[in-house]
């Protein structure tokens, strides 16, 4: 037990380890905390530049009450903005959430030398290329005249697609691309908690006459059961939060109908159309419904199997 | 005996099986990636009517000549460079010392700190707030809108401080500061030193984030002298409508328009590779580290 110092005694002490987290603390002030008290504009009718000072033009705008929050529930888009949101979420889960597990048993199994070397350095790789480059090469590769994947279908006799135009291939295009980007990355932390598996089972296992296949499914995946659970509460939690740096990049005019998400929508009519208070209540809406998921994710995850990040 | 063929025949398929999943990966990942630098050398025509589908067909250099003599794409490198370089020792210099103070048993402020950080995963303020306040801080349009506004994550600084409580043992730190070293003497010469695969971790994540990242100059910088690298990507790539600066060409009739489609054409593989060579060069050579990074922040994440 630490013995009770004055206080202002423990200030002095550990006055290094409290300068060590103020650039810390301001940043997250500043940056986390501060942004915190702008939400206040969902509720009010902000028009920018009004003084010089956007603090007091905030506690001087007058209050709507759930006005923007009315307008947006009942506005035509609403029931689109909010399918689309949810449907290229769980996409996303279900197609992108299982693939790094199985990438991970496969390399697992693996011999160690250069192939799996090379397998692990090359899967990684796409994980580090930036999304403007990603959507580049979707556009140039889907190009309905001289994209690669055009030529390679009329091979097949399929032509004329026009994937980047067309709304009913924009989900699959934004999930796939993510899965090409994703997979190898996703794979590092289960590869990691493989890492860890006690040898002595395997020995144990090979003695009783398990295959090889056996040993993966009864030993090795339910090693990375609490490490699925962690990665699904947090995916769970940023469902409504999606990439939207990539669909801002991948979407327009003509595919719009399938593009059209929630995040996506409040950059364009906050940034964009300047309806800043608008914007901030739709912002504010899709934050509140993340919230409620990450937290009842955490606690359904909690009764079931007693793993929780919380 | 023959039970034990059995098992090796199964073995066998089992290996099989492994071994052509990892090759399907393996073609899936690489195919893209090959055919990018194969088409940046080779002629426009031959990579738009497909005949050049998996190595360089009619081989040409002019690609690279052209982005080579582009004033926006070589202003927008160095622009690049700079905010990464000062961007990610922004991210060090909060992340570090902060993640080390959390690790330390008896630090008092540790409980409050790590609260109020946890609590910034749950609620935020969200893209209006946020812009309204970096344009009140009088950061828009300046260097700073791109390194201050992104200086440090919670994720980041719980995985090195995981990685400073696991591997630097109390003992060694009591004994420094019975010896009379001060924290700021033990964390610069005796914890840091000890650290250098956590510190190659951050700084690869940190920096490579800064070098792809795009949306946050998109927002906040109007002054084109000001772009990273990414956002003229984003012209050339994406919106595809290089400015009359980039082409020397100041009229948007239809010709104009072909030609400028077809400077783009010449172009496009070549700036992907350009724009994505520095982080491919240092990525594998930081790779034992970055697993390593990971798997502590698996640990008790």
């Amino acid at each position: 037990m630490m013995s009770k110092k004055p206080f202002l005694q423990r200030i002095l002490d550990q006055k290094w380890l409290l300068l060590f987290i103020l650039p810390a603390f301001a940043y997250f002030l500043i940056f986390s905390y501060l942004p915190m008290y702008g939400i206040l504009i969902a509720f009010k009718n902000y028009t920018p530049g009004v003084s010089s000072n956007a603090f007091i033009d905030i506690l001087n705008a007058p209050w709507v009450g759930f006005k923007y929050f009315t307008r947006f529930f009942s506005s035509y888009y609403f029931g689109q903005i909010l399918s689309n949101t949810i449907v290229l979420s769980l996409m996303g889960l279900v197609i992108g959430f299982p693939l790094p597990i199985i990438l991970a048993l496969t390399i697992n199994e693996a011999k160690d030398g250069f192939f799996k070397k090379f397998t692990q350095t090359v899967t990684y790789a796409p994980y580090f290329i930036s999304v403007v480059v990603v959507c580049g090469m979707l556009i140039a590769f889907l190009n309905p005249t001289t994209g690669i994947l055009t030529h390679f279908l009329e091979f097949f006799g399929i032509k004329n697609i026009s994937f980047m135009t067309d709304p009913r291939y924009f989900k699959i295009i934004y999930v796939l691309s993510d899965v090409w980007q994703g997979t190898g990355w996703g794979s590092v932390i289960y590869l990691a908690a493989l890492s860890g598996v006690d040898t002595q089972l395997h020995e144990a296992a090979i003695i009783d006459g398990a295959s090889r296949w056996q040993r993966v499914i009864y030993i090795n995946f339910p090693i990375l059961i609490p490490t699925m659970v962690i990665l699904l509460i947090m995916s769970v939690g940023n469902l409504m939060a999606m990439g939207y740096e990539k669909i801002i990049l991948l979407q327009n005019p003509l595919n719009l109908d399938s593009s059209n998400v929630i995040a996506t929508f409040v950059y364009k009519t906050g940034l964009l159309d300047a309806q800043y208070s608008y914007a901030a209540a739709v912002g504010l809406f899709n934050s509140v419904i993340n919230c409620v998921l990450l937290l009842s994710v955490n606690k359904i995850a909690r009764k079931v199997s007693d793993i929780s990040l919380l | 005996m023959s039970n034990k063929n059995q098992a090796s025949t199964r073995d066998k398929l089992f290996s099989l099986i492994v071994y052509t999943l990892l090759g399907l990966a393996l073609i899936i990942v690489l195919y893209p990636l090959i055919y990018i630098i194969s088409a940046s050398i080779s002629s426009p025509t031959s990579v738009g009517s497909g005949k050049m589908w998996l190595w360089p067909v009619d081989i040409t250099f002019s690609g690279y000549q052209v982005i080579f003599k582009n004033a926006d794409i070589w202003n927008g490198y160095k622009n690049t460079i700079f905010y990464t370089v000062l961007g990610t020792s922004i991210n060090l210099f909060v992340t570090l010392p902060c993640a080390y103070a959390l690790s330390r048993r008896n630090f008092m402020a540790k409980k409050w700190f790590m609260k109020m950080l946890v609590i910034t995963m749950f609620i935020s303020g969200g893209l209006i707030p946020t812009f309204i306040l970096i344009k009140a801080l009088g950061m828009y349009n300046t260097v700073w809108a791109l390194v201050i506004p992104n200086a440090a994550s919670v994720y980041n600084i719980v995985v090195t401080r995981t990685f400073f409580q696991s591997t630097i043992p109390d003992e060694l730190e009591e004994s420094a500061a019975v010896d009379g070293a001060s924290d700021l003497r033990i964390f610069w010469q005796i914890v840091l030193p000890l650290s250098m695969p956590i510190v190659a971790v951050m700084a690869l994540f940190y920096g490579v984030g800064q070098w792809n990242g795009y949306f946050n100059a998109m927002i906040y910088l109007s002054d084109r002298s000001l772009y990273p690298l990414q956002l003229i990507l984003r012209e050339i790539l994406v919106v595809q409508d290089m400015s009359s600066n980039t082409t020397n060409f100041s009229t948007t009739s239809a010709e104009m328009l072909q030609q400028k489609q077809q400077l783009v054409d010449v172009i496009k593989y070549g700036v992907m590779i350009v724009s994505t060579l520095p982080v491919i060069m240092v990525y594998p050579f930081l790779q034992r580290f970055f697993v390593k990074g990971v798997m502590i922040g698996s640990i008790k994440g």
